[in-house]
């Protein structure tokens, strides 16, 4: 059993320099074999391990990462949380992580630092204000919180925002919704590693998969850089290199993978207290704890795999953010880096089983998986368990490709892909 | 960002250039008779590979012609370029 974190903990350890605390996880070796095994040590897959774990009673899990538990697009996206969604079956997805999301710190005995800021996406023209109030009034019909506001009422909610009518994109209006906003996703890695560890999940870090074994339609096990391991049951989650491992497996999805910018400026007083997104200029901007401004860029229109961006694409987001923010016009940007987004026709996730038994995708997430991250582990680990889909991911299938009954997120999810 | 050197203007900036995805997806000859499955694969499914990989680009703010290029999507280098209609110069 691990010690609780409190203020008490806290306290003890103070008094040795905090040089005592025990390890969050530990680092172990790869078992001979696993009951499932989860590939992919971002929020999403170690969030998995901790629902099968909790939920389902499988314990012999094993997460495996390439890299280091959170390194790729979970410490690289803009934290934004929200689930304004359009469409009824994202609508009951996304609001269903935002649920788990505002009990997560107390379930994880690991502070998250969710902060419910509330999230405005804005409307730029005559259609974006059509779009936003049809969404404003699909969400409340889902039972999510979601207001219309008007330019006086945007001003009012985050005053630094330019609302004159003569800039290029004038702000005709905007959605608020108060439940969304951000939370700390290091911490969310490291809170789900953590948890799942206390669980007796193994998560083995600096470990490449490099083929999948098969058996006619059923998988037999991993083929790693630190051995063989044999499992029933494998999980990927490996975003923007579900391809990759779909491959190995002989499978094709239907994915392209995009490299996705973020930035970030020098830290300064608080100066925004909200998440503002805008589809139609594509710029979005919240600040964080430390005081940066978190500055989310658009994707790059080719697949890539090399973790960089165009610099064009950060220039526009930019010049949107100047227009829109003249106050930031002398903040100097400290770091920008880009991530591997996996992104699906229809915008949409895919949380499914596929056609080889015991091989199961959650992937194509594409440029907004981190705000699921609770909601989609959950679903995953439901999905893996009892090979089946929940009522809630069932929509997000990989059949949906052959009967066409896609869920076609792409205008409607607030922001552009 | 990369250069991109057009078969038709010369070298120009990747970003004058719009990407247009996997290159030799051939159109179905005979459309009515696919299966479900078979528009499938046609339209959504995609081998999005990590390393060297064929792609149709347009110059869209230049010549607005297509054409084909062979890049490894892992650094993006660009191994080759050739005109719609002409056979790979690489394997």
């Amino acid at each position: 059993m691990k010690n609780k974190y409190s203020i008490f903990s806290l306290i003890k350890n103070a008094f040795s320099y905090h040089e005592n605390w025990e390890k969050a996880w530990k680092d172990p070796e790869p078992k001979k074999e696993y009951d499932a095994v989860i590939v992919g040590g971002g929020g999403h897959g170690l969030a998995t391990a901790y629902y099968l774990a909790k939920k389902h009673n499988i314990k012999n899990i094993a997460v495996v990462e390439k890299g280091w538990i959170g390194g790729g697009n979970t410490g690289r996206n803009t934290t934004i949380i929200r689930s304004n969604y359009l469409w009824d079956a994202s609508a009951g997805l996304y609001d269903h992580a935002l649920k788990i999301w505002e009990g997560l710190s107390q379930e994880l005995n690991y502070n998250i630092m969710f902060s419910q800021r509330g999230v405005m996406n804005l409307a730029h023209n005559l259609q974006d204000v059509r779009d936003l109030k049809r969404r404003t009034h699909a969400n409340r019909l889902n039972g999510i919180d979601a207001v219309y506001l008007n330019t006086e009422e945007v001003k009012k909610f985050c005053p630094i925002i330019n609302t004159s009518q003569e800039i290029r994109y004038p702000v005709l209006g905007g959605t608020l919704q108060r439940r969304a906003g951000t939370a700390r996703h290091d911490a969310v890695a490291w809170g789900y590693a953590r948890g799942a560890d206390e669980m007796g999940v193994d998560i083995i870090q600096n470990c490449e998969v490099k083929g999948i074994k098969r058996n006619g339609d059923t998988v037999e096990g991993i083929e790693t850089t630190k051995g063989f391991i044999k499992t029933k049951k494998i999980g990927v989650v490996a975003a923007g290199h579900s391809s990759v491992i779909a491959n190995m497996a002989g499978l094709k999805l239907p994915l392209e993978s995009k490299p996705l910018q973020a930035l970030v400026s020098e830290p300064v007083k608080p100066i925004i207290d909200t998440v503002v997104m805008s589809n139609a200029v594509h710029a979005y901007v919240s600040q964080s704890d430390k005081g940066e401004l978190v500055i989310g860029a658009g994707t790059d229109d080719y697949v890539s795999y090399s973790q960089k961006g165009s610099h064009d694409i950060v220039e526009g987001t930019l010049n949107a953010i100047l227009e829109l923010y003249p106050i930031f016009s002398r903040m100097r940007m400290l770091r920008q880096w880009g991530g591997i987004v996996d992104i699906c026709p229809d915008a949409s996730p895919i949380v499914s089983k596929t056609s080889i038994k015991g091989l199961y995708f959650n992937c194509g997430w594409g440029t907004g998986g981190f705000k699921a991250t609770p909601g989609s582990g959950d679903l995953f680990a439901h999905t893996i368990a009892n090979d089946e889909p929940h009522k809630l991911n069932a929509a997000f299938n990989i059949n949906r490709f052959v009967s066409g009954d896609l869920v076609d997120e792409h205008g409607a999810a607030a922001v552009a892909h | 960002m990369f250069l991109i050197n057009c078969p038709f203007c010369g070298e120009r900036e990747q970003s004058e250039f719009k990407a247009g995805g996997e290159a030799h997806i051939i159109r179905p000859k005979q459309p009515t008779e696919l299966s479900d499955d078979e528009w499938a694969e046609y339209l959504f499914m995609r081998k999005n590979i990590k390393g060297v990989q064929f792609e149709r680009w347009n110059h869209v703010h230049g010549c607005r012609k297509w054409f084909n290029m062979i890049r490894d999507t892992s650094n993006d280098q660009i191994k080759a370029i050739y005109k719609m209609g002409e056979k790979p110069p690489v394997k």
